[in-house]
């Protein structure tokens, strides 16, 4: 059983090989002269202000979250749908059930406003 | 599951080596695509009809300066370029592309591809991220919060494809497919999954992460010589990668249309040509799809892209999946 794994393994080895080979290539073929100018982060030609690790939208935060929550419920299906066919009424009346329930966390988000990427609308705008 | 023969490791490495030339002849079709759309010519000077353009453009991204802004976080701006090329290519592992033509049948290839595709965000949020810099940064946040969200559809969609192969490998999803396609069972998934295979690659109406009128480069802001050209590579080999999925869920994969009905018994040579005939000419369809919306539709607006995938198609997708779950039941139990 796990034999069949053996091609995965192989193309991964192959895949990382090929990725750091390409990166070497490049690092000796081509020329190095680096200067202060060239070595700041670009920033439409003017002087680089401050640090990029500056403060951003809290509504990023709130999607991974939510994308958290959203993605277990996609796991649990999986396994469901390959084989609920096997079982009585009761296995498909509980997936619905539970599916359900999280669709009315989804309808909370989205009347919370956790999902509104309008300047107005949002959470926390 | 079918052991492993030395067949499969042929396979393997003729769908490694195809999937990298498809991504250098993806660019040079996309290149002139786009001329044709824009009534203009496109490469046509390095080789025949410029056929060698791609070949030129690597050799002269490996002859350019390596560029590491001195801020940056050195070995992550190093490793995150490597991440979209390795999960491109670990894709065509359990790919099949003819009757017994696949590298390997693993009983939970559909969770692996969700898997290795998913693992496709890190090498953007980190390189928007390691390089240090304001545009990249951006560019790496609107990444991952695009593609974790449209990722709950697109598992949904596969999901209800599922319902239909009753197992997770994917020879089974293909041969469920030889009479009746997954899109015409299943038209509402696969327009969502097509959807959000265009938010899965960043590509138009969905490249908000490197949308240059407002973030430059974005997430590759920062990167010059073969790093960027690894990115560049990669998002072409996620357009074929995403046309071989789109194919082989919701295209019946191998088969013609109706093939179980109609379709001849055949030695096993001209079925394998037959086979893999029929796969690669959908999967260049949709790879010219690809090219094609690129090359039409505008780029959505952030707010946009959030409210469709969070308020459109997630809740599309949840009611596509528990009716189609429902009738599968019923169908499964009272008729057939």
């Amino acid at each position: 059983m796990f034999e069949n794994y053996l091609p995965i393994a192989i193309l991964a080895g192959v895949a990382v090989v090929l990725a750091i080979l390409l990166m070497t290539l490049s690092r000796v073929l081509g020329p190095y002269r680096p200067n202060k100018t060239k070595l700041d982060p670009y920033e439409s030609g003017m002087d680089p202000v401050g640090d990029a690790a500056n403060r951003y939208s809290i509504s990023f935060y709130l999607v991974a979250i939510a994308f958290i929550v959203f993605d277990v419920e996609v796991v649990f299906v999986y396994p469901w749908a390959v084989s609920y066919l096997d079982f009585g009424p009761g296995t498909l009346v509980s997936m619905i059930i539970f599916i359900l329930e999280l669709y009315v966390g989804l309808i909370y988000l989205i009347k919370k406003g956790a999902l509104d990427w309008d300047l107005k609308k949002g959470m926390f705008n | 599951m079918e052991p492993v023969t030395t067949t499969s490791y042929i396979v393997l490495g003729i769908a490694l080596f195809m999937l990298l030339n498809s991504a250098a002849l993806a660019v040079y079709a996309e290149r002139r695509v786009a001329a044709f759309i824009q009534n203009r010519w496109g490469p046509n000077r390095v080789g025949p009809y410029g056929l060698f353009q791609p070949i030129a453009d690597v050799v002269k991204l490996l002859l350019k300066e390596d560029v590491t802004p001195a801020r940056g976080f050195k070995t992550i701006h190093a490793i995150a370029p490597m991440i979209p090329v390795f999960t491109a290519l670990m894709t065509v592992a359990v790919i099949p592309f003819g009757d017994g033509l696949y590298a390997t049948d693993i009983n939970s290839g559909v969770l692996y591809i969700l898997a290795i595709n998913s693992l496709g965000v890190y090498g953007i949020t980190l390189g928007g991220w390691a390089s240090n810099s304001k545009y990249s940064l951006l560019g790496g946040l609107r990444a991952a919060a695009q593609m974790i969200s449209y990722e709950l559809p697109m598992g949904l969609a596969v999901a209800s494809c599922i319902l239909f192969a009753g197992s997770l490998s994917f020879i089974d999803v293909v041969n469920s497919q030889e009479v009746w396609w997954n899109v015409i069972r299943n038209p509402i998934a696969a327009v969502i999954f097509i959807v959000t295979a265009f938010a899965e690659a960043n590509r138009t109406p969905f490249d908000l992460p490197e949308a240059e009128h407002e973030l430059v480069g974005g997430y590759h802001t920062e990167y010059s010589s073969m790093k960027f050209g690894m990115f560049f590579l990669a998002e072409y080999m996620h357009v074929v990668v995403g046309s071989m999925l789109i194919t082989t869920f919701f295209f019946g994969g191998y088969h013609l249309p109706f093939a179980g009905l109609w379709l001849p018994e055949m030695g096993v040579t001209a079925k394998a040509i037959l086979d893999v005939s029929v796969f690669v000419l959908k999967t260049v369809f949709f790879a010219f799809l690809f090219i094609w919306v690129r090359w039409t539709i505008p780029r959505f607006k952030y707010n946009q892209v959030m409210k469709l995938g969070w308020k459109r198609l997630l809740p599309i997708s949840i009611f596509n999946f528990l009716g189609l779950a429902v009738i599968v039941y019923f169908w499964h139990h009272y008729i057939a």
